[in-house]
């Protein structure tokens, strides 16, 4: 029987979870403090907190100097896109790899994990010029295509450890009753998996969102999205803070607010199977 | 009615469509961040008044992503850019190599004879014109007026190296957080490499000799690196290694620097509304050490042409726009003098209102004393003055800048800070073919 924790206990812990909280959400909250500063503020030294000079100039200079509406849009439509075809994907795949295993479905699984782990810069010249001739450059169907081939190791690997907690009795007797494969995954196993597929949805929109390589590399003008944006704020003269940090916040504030309304169903299928 | 009458109805709303097609050409300029650059797309009304048929589209990256990204795109003739932003390191790089359109023909009205000497050689590949000038610059002393007057001195118009040391000595006070100069330190080949670079052209030093040995073991380096160090170790700001442009523009505007050696772009920076000593500044040329070269640097941002892009003739009508004195003149009206492209035209230097600007014969006098052909003492086999144009100087400059830069953190000595320099700078160059 599990023994409840002192009070004193719990208050070390409750202010370890907040230290390490802040830790990790300081670079984020001081980027945001410095959208706020002047240049001359952003780069003081030692730096400045309480004496800083506040101002709004930055953001206007970012809105105005960019058409932020078509970055954001293009960001949306690439995320949202990529994860979705992703998904159409991944979910068949993970059905036959969790519920009809073959010989070598560990050794594909553990393939698929380690394309992750080649440099992306190693094959950049082939999909650059792969690109050009589908004529997929600068184009969001052709980001759309990049970025769901560059998660989906990470989307049939989420859902295949969902599915794994699935009882198979229960597909089967799904199958008795006389679904299909297609039934048996779109009216069995999807509602079943939700949660998990929700929270792969969610982190495969963040990571598609943050993407900076391939979006950059890939986009011109008409299919650029946020981390173009972004890079688009640093100066040959060098980087100037304030509005570098302004557009960052711009960039990053639409999936913060998404992460931030679904951390519980982030956390809930990101500790789904973690323990048994 | 009739289906003559359609098809006829027909034919002509196709063809009214495929003339509209036909007449609009879409270009695509890829551009970095700068002030100027900025200031041109707001004028971009002026451009398509006169060229409706043109429509321009931009991409504004980092520096370094646009080099990278334009780089792939003309090294695998991808023809996604038809004007590139290109600075004085590349042009005589991507210039030998085909990759850029010459614009030796552009229109007589862009009167070619008009670019200052200095800037049109360095962007000139074989005798053709690879890319237009769009602003150029070069580096100059700022200095203040008023702490030089209450120490009781006079900073000369062309500076000995010898006279910034005592300057800084007598307007450096620790204390008050006044420090006599500020000069880059932060690792980077277009960083604190530019600086010592172009420096060390005034202590006669250089990179690599005739047949491309590299020459940090030589007393030329040793005296320019220990100089720079004396100088900032004594007068300059705590945390120099991490300051570049930014940091010591902000430090000058703050008031805590006496002098500051730097771009002369930044001269309409220091006497801004955003200075706290704009109206104390003074300039001078950037010291020399009695050898007949200063410590100045050239360097200009271009319009150029990739060799792959289809649209040539568009690309050649916007460029001609952005980088003719027309478009000086049109800056002028809209945002005054002061705010005009500077360093690329003689005749902008000729116009009496643009003389009146504070820094504008200080510019054109550094800009002219630079020589990318021979920008030191001794003879050498590269072009460039803050640079040498050879793809490898990106990464030189880098590692070297790295161990100038620790050297100026107090992690090294000059002596071990040089020896290192010498060893990576001839590892890379013999594995690189230029030396055995």
């Amino acid at each position: 029987m599990a023994r409840a924790a002192s009070p004193r206990r719990r208050l070390l812990t409750t202010l370890a979870a907040w230290f390490v909280a802040l830790l990790i959400f300081f670079p984020v909250l001081w980027m945001i403090l410095t959208s706020f500063k002047t240049e001359a503020s952003a780069v003081a030294s030692p730096p400045e907190l309480l004496g800083a000079s506040w101002t709004l100039e930055n953001y206007v200079e970012v809105w105005s100097r960019s058409d932020y509406p078509r970055f954001f849009w293009n960001s949306v439509v690439i995320s949202v896109g990529s994860t979705l075809l992703g998904l159409a994907i991944a979910i068949p795949s993970a059905w036959a790899m969790a519920f009809v295993p073959g010989k070598r479905t560990k050794d594909l699984l553990m393939w698929m994990l380690s394309t992750k782990m080649m440099p992306a810069v190693a094959v950049m010249i082939p999909i650059y010029l792969l690109f050009q001739q589908l004529g997929l450059f600068d184009t969001k169907i052709g980001l759309i295509l990049a970025l769901m081939l560059m998660n989906l190791p990470i989307i049939i690997w989420m859902l295949y450890t969902y599915f794994k907690e699935i009882p198979g009795e229960i597909l089967e007797a799904a199958r008795m009753d006389g679904a299909g494969m297609w039934s048996e995954i779109a009216y069995v196993l999807t509602p079943m998996a939700l949660p998990g597929i929700a929270s792969t949805m969610l982190l495969n929109i963040i990571l598609a969102w943050n993407e900076a390589f391939w979006t950059i590399v890939l986009t011109t003008t008409k299919a650029a999205p946020l981390s173009a944006f972004i890079a688009s704020f640093s100066a040959p003269q060098g980087l100037f803070y304030a509005k570098l940090s302004a557009a960052s916040a711009m960039a990053i504030m639409p999936i913060l607010i998404l992460g931030w309304f679904s951390q519980k169903q982030l956390v809930r299928g990101l500790t789904f199977g973690a323990v048994k | 009615m009739t289906l003559s009458l359609r098809a006829l109805l027909g034919a002509s709303a196709l063809v009214a469509f495929a003339g509209s097609a036909l007449a609009e050409t879409t270009i695509t300029v890829a551009t970095v961040n700068n002030g100027d650059m900025v200031r041109m797309q707001g004028l971009m009304d002026d451009f398509n008044t006169k060229h409706p048929d043109i429509k321009v589209e931009w991409v504004t990256l980092e520096e370094n992503v646009l080099r990278q990204n334009v780089t792939t795109d003309i090294a695998t003739n991808g023809g996604q850019y038809d004007v590139i932003t290109i600075g004085t390191y590349e042009v005589p790089i991507w210039g030998k190599q085909g990759w850029l359109a010459s614009l030796n023909d552009l229109p007589a009205d862009y009167d070619v004879d008009d670019l200052l000497p200095a800037i049109r050689g360095g962007l000139t590949v074989d005798g053709n014109l690879m890319a237009s000038p769009f602003y150029g610059e070069s580096s100059m002393v700022m200095y203040r007026r008023d702490l030089m007057e209450a120490a009781g001195l006079t900073m000369p118009d062309a500076p000995t190296w010898a006279d910034i040391e005592t300057a800084a000595a007598a307007m450096t006070n620790k204390d008050a957080e006044q420090y006599g100069i500020c000069l880059r330190g932060k690792a980077g080949w277009g960083e604190n490499m530019a600086f010592l670079t172009a420096m060390s052209n005034s202590f006669g030093a250089r990179w690599f000799d005739e047949a491309w040995n590299p020459q940090f073991d030589q007393p030329e380096w040793k005296a320019t690196l220990e100089f720079y160090l004396n100088l900032m170790n004594n007068y300059g700001p705590p945390g120099a290694s991490n300051n570049g442009f930014n940091e010591n523009l902000t430090l000058f505007n703050q008031g805590k620097c006496g002098m500051w050696i730097d771009a002369t772009v930044a001269a309409s920076f220091v006497t801004g509304k955003d200075s706290t000593v704009a109206d104390k500044v003074g300039f001078a040329l950037a010291p020399d050490n009695g050898l007949g070269k200063r410590g100045n640097w050239l360097w200009a941002w271009s319009l150029a042409i990739p060799a792959s892009s289809t649209k040539q003739d568009a690309a050649k009508t916007f460029i001609n726009w952005a980088t003719n004195k027309d478009y000086l003149a049109l800056v002028a009206s809209k945002e005054g003098w002061a705010n005009v492209p500077p360093g690329t035209r003689t005749s902008l230097y000729a116009n009496e209102e643009y003389a009146k600007v504070p820094f504008a014969k200080m510019t054109i006098d550094s800009i002219n004393s630079a020589d990318p052909n021979n920008p030191t003492v001794k003879p050498v086999p590269y072009v460039g003055v803050q640079f040498v144009a050879i793809p490898e100087f990106q990464g030189l400059g880098t590692t070297v800048g790295e161990l100038f830069s620790a050297a100026l953190a107090g992690q090294s000595t000059a002596d071990e800070a040089l020896a290192a320099a010498q060893t990576a700078v001839a590892d890379e160059m013999k594995s690189a073919g230029y030396i055995k």
